[in-house]
Order: structure tokens, then sequence, then C-alpha cells
């Protein structure tokens, strides 16, 4: 399939994760090996506390992995220097930003930092990826407005514009649905799908919604107690990956309607 | 982007403010001098009488270069501070650095009463507490870029800011304990701050140190509205935190411990002018900000100054004290006003 004839761009390599300290290093998972191809999406699903933060500080270079290896293309991501990396990778993080003063336009625009001169200001290709970026993310309306006039969805879709401006080939969002309603949750998934087919992005996100992510993403990355897995969705069910996910006596998967339920 | 015509109107009548602010400050003063007079004065041309030229040119123009460089430096500062710390709270001495320049000013003047007359005098002249107190605010700059080069955590480097200006205030107050009245009212009205009695020489250090001070905060501009979105989005578009930390640290050092080391410690503007900058320049981008925020402060000192004057009387009232008696209200107004904390 597509996995084989498209190059891939983000690699891990039995890679390991985890804290180093002095005596003993505290390792978080490890066995993590997969590989992105070129305009794929894919879900990073997992229980809380599993290492899913922890696996994608290491994939965007914030930490270094314990053992094995992350490699954008065909370099390792250590290779890189932070300005490199910032045109290979741009992060949507779960944090808002620092300054709720910012505008939209303006917060869309710091994505062209590693484009810009010293002072940061923008040339024409510059205002033209930011206006792509909002036309994309629907957020053309929004420009002239401040963040803390914005919704939690708002400011999703405006984060996620910036990241687009940024103008590279990965993207990596911490869950990007939390705080918002089922439409919305949808709605960014779909967001994320398209830019995904049309503007052949690499995107990786971590969510909690393990249902809508089933149905939308190309592959999934499935961190369990027993080991990370990679695949499509649809195979991994096969293998009953999902039974084993939560514990049983609460939470149930059922395979035929791809639903999880509680257990009364 | 949008909004720069907006901008330039703004910056129109700011420019138009300081330059009616600047006169405003010279012509006033306890001797009141005819306009004419002050401009001719300023201009290098004749004046009637020479005690004119000599009030103008010796003491009024000196005391309203020192204004605008205080009011502007300690503004930049200010807005640096804030934006490094994303706190609101933040001024230019959260450092610890006017508490370094007071500690060294105590040393000299509260000192020689504990430690026994070694300064033979009891009143000390005006260099050597410029000196005594460069040379606090210097200690701690080193005392805080150490601590930066080994703290990851920036806010861990405003506590220990304040940490610093804990131990500096139990250090004045032991020394005080030991003084006498007469050298404890020279401290107290030091650090009450005053822009007068400036010698041309002392300027021209100030300006220096000035034009260096905000020449470093205006290479950060990039790097700054990088922090606006957080540290962590800063990194993943290539900024070097530690680096521009460093600048940022550097460049609020140079300024507010020259200022403080000339005028002495001049609170409120650093803090309150960035807010009031950020009502009217409805915008976050430090390539405004940081000129406006510069003009800002120094009108707002150049009017303080002026009121301190109490014009035509012998008075000159502290300027800490007309700082926040102007600008808290006005601060307190604008939010109220507004609803809003602009940040």
């Amino acid at each position: 399939m597509k996995l084989k004839n498209e190059h891939s761009v983000l690699t891990a390599k039995d890679l390991s994760i985890g804290y180093p300290k002095k005596s003993e290093n505290t390792l978080v998972a490890s066995q993590i090996s997969f590989s992105l191809p070129q305009g794929s999406l894919t879900g990073l699903v997992g229980a809380n506390g599993i290492g899913k933060s922890t696996l994608l500080r290491t994939l965007t270079g914030m930490q270094s992995p314990l053992s094995g290896s992350v490699q954008l293309g065909e370099s390792d991501i250590t290779s890189f220097t932070p300005f490199q990396l910032a045109n290979q990778l741009s992060v949507v993080l779960t944090e808002p930003p620092a300054s709720k003063n910012l505008s939209v336009i303006e917060l869309i625009s710091l994505g062209r930092q590693p484009y810009t001169n010293w002072l940061g200001t923008l040339s024409t290709t510059d205002k033209k990826a930011v206006l792509d970026a909002m036309e994309a993310t629907e957020t053309r309306a929004l420009a002239h407005r401040k963040c803390f006039e914005l919704s939690d969805g708002q400011l999703q879709r405006v984060a996620i514009a910036r990241a687009l401006a940024q103008d590279t080939p990965i993207i990596i969002l911490d869950e990007p649905t939390t705080h918002l309603d089922l439409y919305h949750r949808a709605y960014v998934l779909k967001l994320l799908k398209k830019l995904a087919s049309e503007k052949k992005k690499t995107i990786l996100f971590s969510t909690h919604e393990i249902d809508l992510a089933i149905q939308l993403t190309d592959t999934l990355l499935v961190m369990a107690p027993g080991g990370t897995f990679f695949g499509e969705p649809c195979q991994l069910i096969e293998q009953g990956l999902f039974d084993g996910l939560f514990p049983k006596e609460t939470i149930h998967f059922d395979k035929k309607t791809v639903r999880f339920s509680i257990k009364k | 982007m949008q909004a720069t015509t907006t901008y330039k109107k703004a910056f129109i009548v700011l420019t138009l403010l300081f330059l009616l602010s600047f006169l405003l400050n010279v012509s006033l003063g306890s001797v009141s001098v005819p306009f004419d007079a002050v401009i001719s004065a300023l201009v290098g041309g004749d004046v009637a009488k020479e005690t004119w030229r000599f009030i103008i040119l010796e003491y009024r123009l000196p005391k309203a270069i020192t204004a605008i460089l205080a009011g502007g430096g300690l503004a930049v500062s200010g807005l640096l501070m804030q934006t490094l710390f994303r706190n609101p709270l933040a001024g230019p001495f959260v450092l610890g650095l006017s508490s370094g320049a007071s500690l060294g000013v105590a040393m000299v003047i509260l000192g020689a009463g504990a430690f026994g007359g070694f300064f033979g005098g009891t009143l000390v002249s005006q260099w050597s507490l410029v000196v005594a107190s460069a040379l606090g605010s210097f200690l701690v700059l080193l005392a805080v870029l150490a601590v930066t080069l080994r703290v990851k955590d920036t806010m861990a480097i405003l506590i220990i800011g304040l940490m610093f200006g804990s131990v500096t205030a139990a250090v004045v107050a032991v020394l005080s304990y030991f003084s006498n009245a007469e050298q404890l009212q020279q401290y107290v009205f030091w650090s009450f701050g005053s822009l007068g009695n400036q010698s041309w020489p002392g300027v021209s250090i100030l300006t220096a140190c000035s034009i260096i001070g905000i020449s470093i905060s205006f290479s950060c501009v990039k790097s700054l509205n990088a922090l606006l979105l957080g540290e962590n989005y800063a990194k993943s578009m290539g900024l070097q935190i530690k680096r521009t930390t460093l600048g940022i640290i550097l460049a609020t050092s140079i300024l507010a411990g020259s200022i403080t080391a000339f005028a002495g410690p001049i609170a409120f503007v650093g803090l309150a002018v960035p807010h009031i900058t950020r009502q009217y320049f409805k915008t976050a981008n430090h390539l405004v900000l940081l000129p406006a925020v510069l003009l800002c402060g120094a009108v707002l000192l150049l009017l303080c100054d002026t009121v301190a004057q109490l014009p035509s009387s012998e008075y000159t009232l502290p300027i800490n004290a007309i700082t926040s008696l102007i600008g808290a209200p006005v601060v307190i107004w604008l939010l109220v006003r507004k609803r809003k904390l602009f940040f």
C-alpha cells in the first residue's frame, strides 16, 4: 500500500523514552518503532500516564531518547540545530499562548519566525503563508480578534494555523481535542485529515478520542501497558489491541460497533 | 500587517506630546524664566540674563535629559521583564537591581556609622553615591547572570531575584539600626529618587549606557515576540532560550542599573508604563511596543518631574512620590475603564 510506496518522513527505531537520572534512568516506554509516510494522519492513543507526552517531547527533540533513534527523513533528529528543526517540525501544544493580548493574525504570523529577518518583519511570501494558513483553518474572519476573545475551539484552530504558517513537512499536536465539544473535536480532526491529504503534511496527534481517531486516521500508535503498537486502525482492532487498553473491569471495547462502553 | 497607519498616527501624537512635555519641563521651575529666553538658551541664541542661561543649560536641561533617559529606560526594562517572566506584575527591579544599588549606597552612607567613620565626613558626595550604587547593581547583575546560567526555569530566576532583594533589605535594615539621624536622612532622600543635580559628564555616561541597553533590547524584539507564545513554542520555532534570556537580562541590568546609579531607585514607571502603553497601542508586537513604551516612559517622567518642581516655589517634592501619586490613579482608571488587563 502507500506505506511502502512513499518515503517515510518521521521514523522511530527501537526507541526508549524516559528521563535520565544520575543513578538509574526512569524508563517510561521502550521498543517503540514506527514510520510515518508523507501525507499521513496518525493518532497516538493510550491511557493517562502511559507516556504519550514523553513520546511527543522526544519526537519533537525537546528531550533526548534514552536509546534508539528518531529520524526526520534520512537524518537523525539530534543532528538538527534548533533552527533547522523549526524548518522541519512544528508543534501545537496543550498550553495556551502566554500572552492573551496577541491578536489572531499576530499569533499566526509568529509561525513565520524561522523565515523572517532579525526584526521579524513579514515579507510578501510570509504574508501569503499566513493568509493561506488562515484560509485552511477558516480563521480569516477572526484575524483581528484578541486571543482572550476566542473560544477554546477557535483558539485551537488558530494554534493549528500558526503551525501551518511555519510551513513544515511535519506537524505534531499534543491533545488538540481536549476542552472541545463533540462537534469541535470532530471538526479539528477532520481539519487535520484534510491538511494531511491536501497539503501533504505528516501529522501526528495524541488524543483520548479513540473512537474518533479510529474512524479518521490512516494509522494509529497505541501505547498500552504491554508495549507500543503501530498500524492501521482496522488491523489493530483485529488484533484485539483496544480490549487491553484500559482495565477490563471498568471499560469494555466492542469490536463490531468500534466503541468503548462502561461496565456497570 | 494591518493597523500600521493607526500606529503611525499614535506615534506622531506621542512624539508631539513628548516635545511638549520636554518644553514644559524645561520652562517651569523654581525660578521663572520667560519662554522665549528658554528657547533661545536651548538653541544657543542670546539670553537677556546670564543666570537664566545657566539655569536652563546647566540645571534644567541635564535634569530633563535624565528624566527622558530614566523614564524611557525604566519603561523599556519593565516591558522586557514582563515579557520574559510572562508576568504583568514584573518591573525593572524584580531581579533585585535596585536592592543591590541601595545596598551599595547604604554601605557608603550608613556604613560610615556602622564601621566607624571610615569615609571621614558625615555627608557623602554625589559621585561616591553613583559609584556605590553602580557597584551594588553590578554585583547583583553578576549574581543573577550566574544564576541564569545554572537554572533552567525562568520563574526560578524571578524568585531568586526577590530573595536577593530580601537579603539586601535585611542588611540595609541592620545598617540603619546602627546609623545616626543625619545619615538615615541622607539615605532616605536617596531612596526617594532624584533627577536634579546631574552633571554633564554624568548625563553623558547615562546616555551611553541607555543607548547600549536600548540597542540590546531592540536586537531582542523578535525573540521577545516569540516568548509571547511561551517558552516551549518559542523553542519549537528555533529560539535559543538561554541566549535570549541572557540578552534580555543584560539589557535590563544595564538600563535599570545605570538609571538607579544616577537618579536613585525610581519606582512605578517601569511597572506602569508598559500597561498604559498596551491600552493605547492595542498590540503585543514588541516592534511597536518598544519605541512606544520608550516615548511614554519619557513623557510620564518629564510630566511627573514638572509637577515635582512645584513651579515658582522653592520646594522639590520626591520624584518617587509624584510618579506613584500621578501614575497609580491613571493605571487604576485605565483598568477600570477597559475592565481588562492587556498582557
